[in-house]
Formats: C-alpha cells, structure tokens, sequence
C-alpha cells in the first residue's frame, strides 16, 4: 500500500518538474533576472579597489562608476540600487567568476577587445568609460616622456590584463629591452612600484590617476603624456542571456542618455510632464519601455531617481574626488566628447 | 564459483559508480561550456602567447606560443623546487644534527628556529622576505659591493657571469674525473674485500676532482672571463645593473622562504632518524674497533637514512608544489604564468587548469619515484 503511494508520489513530482520546465521556457524569460529577483540582489563583480571606478570605504559602502552600473541594474529590476552584492575580483580571476555564474554583471574597469568578447563565453554590453594605457614615473627621474625610455627599464603591472599585451607590442615597436615584473593585485603593483622596484608603472591612464591617489607621496609621481593603446572598459555579461544582456545594456545607455536630456536625480519626476516625448519615455511616461525586458514602465525612471545621470555619476566618482576632473573623450557627443548611446525608444 | 561472483560484484559496481560520476561531470561540463558559448580545445597551444615573462632560463619571447610559455614556466618552476630542494636539505641536516648537540647554545638555538620557522605560515614568511626584507633593500646607485663584485638591491641580486673558452674540454675533463672516481670506488671495495686493505677514497676523488679541471686549464687550453656587473643610468634617478647575471628579487625571496620553511620538517626528520638508532649500534661499532668517523659513516647514517628518507620525501613533495605560491610574489612559475596570464588572454579554464594539475601531479609523482628508488637502494636487504 506505502509501496504505491510512494511511487505515485515520485511519478507526480516527476511530472510537475517536467511541467515546471516546459513552461519556463515557453515563457523566454531570463533566468539570470528570474534567479536575480528571487535572491533580491544583483551579484556584481568589482575591483579590488580602484578609486573613482568601485572603491568600497571603511564600513564597506562601494562606490565608483562602475558601481554604479550594477546600482542601476538593481535599481531597474529589484526597485532599489542598493540591493547589491559586491565581489571584489583580481584581473585574473574575473572572467571566471563570471563564466562560472558567481556572479551575473562584471563591472570592473574591463577592457572591450575581440578575442574577449567572442572567445571567451562573455559578452561586452557598452562602454561607460573611454581609457587608453599610460606610464606612470617617478618625478625626480627627470623623464617626461616615453621617448626616454632605455634598454633595462622595468615596468610594474598586472597580471592577465590587455596592459600586459599592450607593453609588449610598445616596449617591442621601439626595440627597447624592458623587465616586466606582473603582479595579481592592483596593491601589489603599486607597493612595488612605489618602492623603486620598478622604474615605471603601467596600466590604463584612469587607473594610474586613481593609483596615484593611494601612493605615499602622490606629488613625486607624474603620468606622461603618450598613449599607448585604446581601453574601452565596460560593463561584462555571460553569453547566453540575451535579456540580461538588454537590461545592462540599456541600464548604462539610459544613464548616458538622461544626461543628453538634461534629467537628473533631482528633477526626474518633473520630467514626467515633459513635452519631449524621448525625455518622457526615459522616465516612464510614454511607450511600453520595460515590457520587451520583463520589467515594469518606470524601470529607467528608477535608475535616475537613485543613481543619477552618467554626468552626476562622473562628478560623484570621479571629477569630485580629484582623480580626473576633465573628462576628456567621456563627454557626451553634444559636448565634444565621444559618449554616443543609441536612442532609447 | 559462486562466491567468486559474490566478491566481484560490490568491485563491479564500484568501479562503475566511479565512471559514471566521472562521465557526469564530465557531461556537466560539456553541457554548461556549450550553453556559455565555450569551446573544449587544445588548439591554442600553437597560438602567439604575446606576453613577455621576466625571468626565464630559456630564450622566450612574446612571439613564442602558448606551449613554449608552459615550457619556459615550468622550468622557472622546477629551478625553484631544486634550489628549495638543496637548500633545505643542507639547512635540515645542518639544523637536525645541530639539535643533538652537547652544547647547550647550539641546541637551543636549533630548537628555537625549528619552533619559529616551521609555526609560521609560509605565505606570510614569502610576504615577509619579499615585501619586508628585500624591499628595505638599498636602490642600485647606493648599493655597496658584497665580496667585491656582487651587488645586493632592491631590483635583485647582480653576479658576475663566467665567459668560457673551450666549456666542453672544461667539462669532459670534469666527467672524466666523476667516472675515474666511480672506478677507484669499486676497485677500493673489491681491495678491500679480497686483501683487507683500505685505499684513502675521499682524498684520491678530492684530488681528482680538482687536478683534471686545472689540468684542462694548463694544457686543454680552457680560459675563464667573468662579465662584471656595472651600473647604469637610464634616468636621473633610476638606475640598473648591466652584463652579468641578475637573480630578481621575486625569486631570492620564494627559495629562501621556501627552504627556511622546508629545513625545519627536514631537520626535525634527521633528528629522528639519529636518535631512532639505539645507543647499543654505536657502543658495538666502538667494541670491534671503529673510530667515531668510520661508526657514523658504515654503522649510524645506513640505518638512520632508512628511517630519514621517507618523510623527508614527503618534505620535497610539499615544497614542490608550495612553490605554486610564487604567485603571490610575481615570480613567473608555472600558476602566474601559466594558470594565470595564460588563462586569461585565451579564457581557456578547463584545459589550463587540467594541464597545471597534471602538471604538478607529475612533477611529484616523479620526485616520489626517485626517492623510492632511493630508499630501496639503502633498505635493509633481507637474505
């Protein structure tokens, strides 16, 4: 009698497992935003502390520009930008996390190149800041420029990083002979640097600028002019999503976007009145602008009710705190820079 | 019969249990890597590494493929496992013998630096050598010469390098002289077997081993240049050492750590292996006539090494693949290089990991065998 029952039990739990996975996918939902909204979290994956981009302070408070991307994706798809879980990662560990599904957004000053975004299982959702490489040398050095760069030179930096590629090939088109000395974390890097056990040290021209920040001295240390490559550093998710893909995506472009348009923090709700219809389809008040994503109307409104516009998030992070107060080619395309995001409509 | 059948089957299913979990993980794998858009390959092997690598034996360069970076990564890592390796069993013995001293000061202070060195973790002994001792290292331009023509700074360690002329009359001389000595050895045994007589072995291969290298000198026509290490400027204030050879400071830092930490266990297994044989051995030796050098050499270091080798295996085993933790440090050994950059420019964790683990599986299972080797030489041969 138990014998049967116990059978008849297991067939109709087989049954509803069936049933429950045909439906999931017949809904096309995205699992990364399903499991998001049922942990009531976003699981990002930062630095492991690079001020200005995701930094965290002395109670354990993030923040940065990159910090503020998965900020806006919480605050698109939970309600609240602060409903983030940050993992901070070294440059080698990154991708795995992510790969792995320890975490669902990588936002952490990560380079957009090709063998990247099409061998390794990610996808590169947008760029939130334009970077190139730089070198970083000591004051007293006298050297002013790369073009006094000699055979023997050592150059500090990280491990699995585009810079470490990118030193070679300038290191190389100048046939200067150089010790590359990698370590894994940024701190390590910048200890030794600091210490004279390089003569120069490498990395994208924000990170040298935010580095310097933490140096004993920051005064004896200058960043020379050259640029040695293109950094676009952006936002990362798993392949495979595509949905998820679309909200971090268009979380980081409505940031951009409501800078164009003049919306802030501060006056988004008044928006709501507007008679620009592309101002009021970034607050939620025209077109069905979250149904495509499975999200509610007033996602994007959300996202600049709590994070802010790109322009405040850069005044916040980044101009505010000294580390580059020009923004250089991460204007917006009106105000001749280079920040050009397509139309949200 | 039938019992045979019994006591097959629970190995059956064992067995089966152990493939199919493997086959399950291995599908797992297989099924999330498609999902993810990751393809399983070995294929980029062959491809450009194009990353340069800061100390290497071999010639490497970015344009090498990612094999000869696993080549020239695993070498980095098996010159710190041997340098480890002789260190700490010098150090051990040294330490070992040093804790049976009759002097008071000398035994204690063996015990005192078997108690630290061995209590603390080895990370932050490497972090300690490397952050804390080498970088309080003096910058080249104020360096001061150690033994006239070594420098000591916080870029590293600069040596004069040797120049030869004529390196292969130089060393078939050497071998010549390490083959004679093997000879001598075996004529000297059977002398003694058949007469009684004793030849001064230790002094004929000491005498060997330096007369036929100088004779090489004299007439094999072989000279010898050594390239000084000299100061450079590249900047106002930033200076190197050029010519000569540069030992980087990553790598001082890894084999000091590494052996200091490694000769405690090595010394504590010495000083087991002496006190393991019993009082009587030595008085017995003593009563056929023995002198002291002949009853540690022929009675006490027989038996003890039996006991000795062993854990001191074990030793080797963990100082092998404690030295993986040169990645903390910069020091591109195999994991930095190899597990790390590697990894990340082709993305390729599955097989990167794979090919590590076999790696370091081999390394070890190979220290093992030659030990084993070893101690089955030495072992007591029962009759």
């Amino acid at each position: 009698m138990f014998k049967h029952l116990k059978q008849l039990t297991s067939l109709v739990a087989m049954i509803a497992v069936v049933f429950v996975f045909t439906t999931e996918a017949m809904a096309k939902k995205s699992k990364t935003l399903k499991n998001t909204q049922k942990k009531g979290f976003v699981r990002c994956g930062v630095s492991q502390g690079l001020p200005g981009f995701s930094n965290a302070d002395a109670s354990g408070n993030w923040t940065g520009i990159d910090v503020d991307v998965c900020r806006a994706v919480a605050a698109a798809v939970l309600g609240d930008a602060n409903k983030v879980k940050f993992t901070p990662l070294s440059a080698k560990e990154r991708f795995t996390a992510l790969t792995s599904g320890e975490i669902d957004i990588l936002s952490r000053n990560t380079t957009w190149t090709l063998s990247r975004d099409a061998d390794i299982g990610l996808t590169f959702v947008g760029v939130n800041f334009y970077d190139g490489q730089g070198f970083m040398v000591r004051k007293s050095s006298g050297i002013t420029s790369t073009g006094q760069f000699k055979d023997g030179i050592s150059a500090c930096t990280n491990i699995g990083t585009t810079t470490e590629l990118n030193m070679r090939d300038f290191f190389n088109s100048k046939g200067i002979k150089y010790e590359p000395v990698a370590f894994e974390k940024a701190d390590e890097v910048v200890a030794a640097y600091d210490a004279g056990r390089c003569d120069t040290y490498t990395t994208d021209k924000s990170g040298l600028a935010a580095q310097r920040t933490k140096m004993k001295n920051p005064d004896e240390h200058i960043v020379l002019p050259e640029t040695i490559s293109k950094e676009p550093l952006g936002p990362v998710v798993r392949q495979g999503d595509a949905v998820w893909e679309d909200i971090v995506r268009w979380s980081l472009n409505t940031m951009i976007e409501a800078e164009e348009y003049g919306i802030t923090s501060a006056n988004a709700d008044s928006m709501k009145t507007s008679d620009n219809p592309a101002i009021k389809r970034l607050v939620g008040a025209e077109g069905e602008m979250g149904a495509a994503f499975g999200l509610d109307n007033e996602w994007n409104l959300r996202i600049i009710k709590q994070v802010g516009n790109y322009g405040e998030s850069y005044k916040r992070n980044i101009a505010d705190t000294g580390i580059l107060p020009d923004r250089g080619p991460n204007q917006l395309w009106t105000k001749g820079g280079i920040l050009y995001v397509p139309p949200a409509r | 019969m039938n019992n045979k059948i019994k006591k097959l089957i629970p190995q059956i299913l064992t067995i089966l249990f152990v493939v199919l979990i493997f086959g399950f993980f291995t599908m797992n794998a297989q099924v999330n890597m498609d999902n993810r858009g990751i393809d399983f390959g070995f294929g980029f092997l062959k491809q450009e590494a194009s990353f340069d690598m800061q100390f290497t034996l071999l010639d490497y360069d970015g344009q090498d493929s990612y094999a000869w970076a696993y080549v020239v990564a695993l070498l980095n890592t098996l010159l710190v496992s041997f340098l480890g390796i002789i260190f700490c069993t010098i150090l051990g013995v040294i330490i070992g013998v040093a804790r049976l001293s009759q002097n008071f000061l000398i035994r204690n202070s063996a015990a005192w630096y078997v108690e630290f060195f061995r209590n603390i973790p080895l990370l932050l002994q490497i972090f300690f050598w490397y952050y804390a001792a080498l970088r309080a290292l003096p910058l080249p331009e104020t360096a001061e010469p150690w033994f006239g023509v070594t420098y000591m700074t916080i870029k590293g360690y600069y040596i004069p390098s040797m120049i030869w002329e004529n390196l292969n009359v130089f060393l078939s001389c050497l071998i010549a002289a390490i083959v004679s000595i093997i000879f001598i050895r075996i004529y000297a045994r059977k002398l003694q077997e058949r007469e009684g007589k004793q030849l001064p072995v230790f002094y004929i291969s000491i005498g060997l081993l330096i007369i036929l290298p100088l004779l090489s000198f004299l007439i094999g026509g072989v000279k010898l240049d050594f390239e000084l290490p000299v100061l450079k400027q590249l900047a106002k204030t930033s200076f190197i050492f050029e010519g000569g050879i540069a030992l980087p400071p990553e790598l001082i830092a890894l084999v000091v750590a590494l052996s200091l930490y490694t000769s405690t266990f090595v010394a504590e297994c010495v000083r087991a292996g002496i006190q393991g044989i019993s009082k009587g051995q030595k008085e017995a030796a003593a009563s056929v006539g023995l002198n002291p050098n002949q009853i540690l050499k022929l009675v006490i270091m027989p038996q003890a090494l039996r006991i000795i080798i062993p854990p001191t295996t074990n030793q080797y085993l963990n100082l092998t693949k404690n030295s993986s933790l040169a990645a903390a440090i910069a020091y591109p050994d195999l994991v930095l290089v190899f597990a790390g950059t590697a990894l990340m420019q082709t993305g390729k964790a599955i097989e990167i990991v794979g090919i590590t683990m076999l790696t370091y599986l081999t390394i070890s299972l190979s220290i093992a065998a030659l030990m084993n080797w070893y101690n089955k030489r030495i072992e007591i041969k029962e009759k």
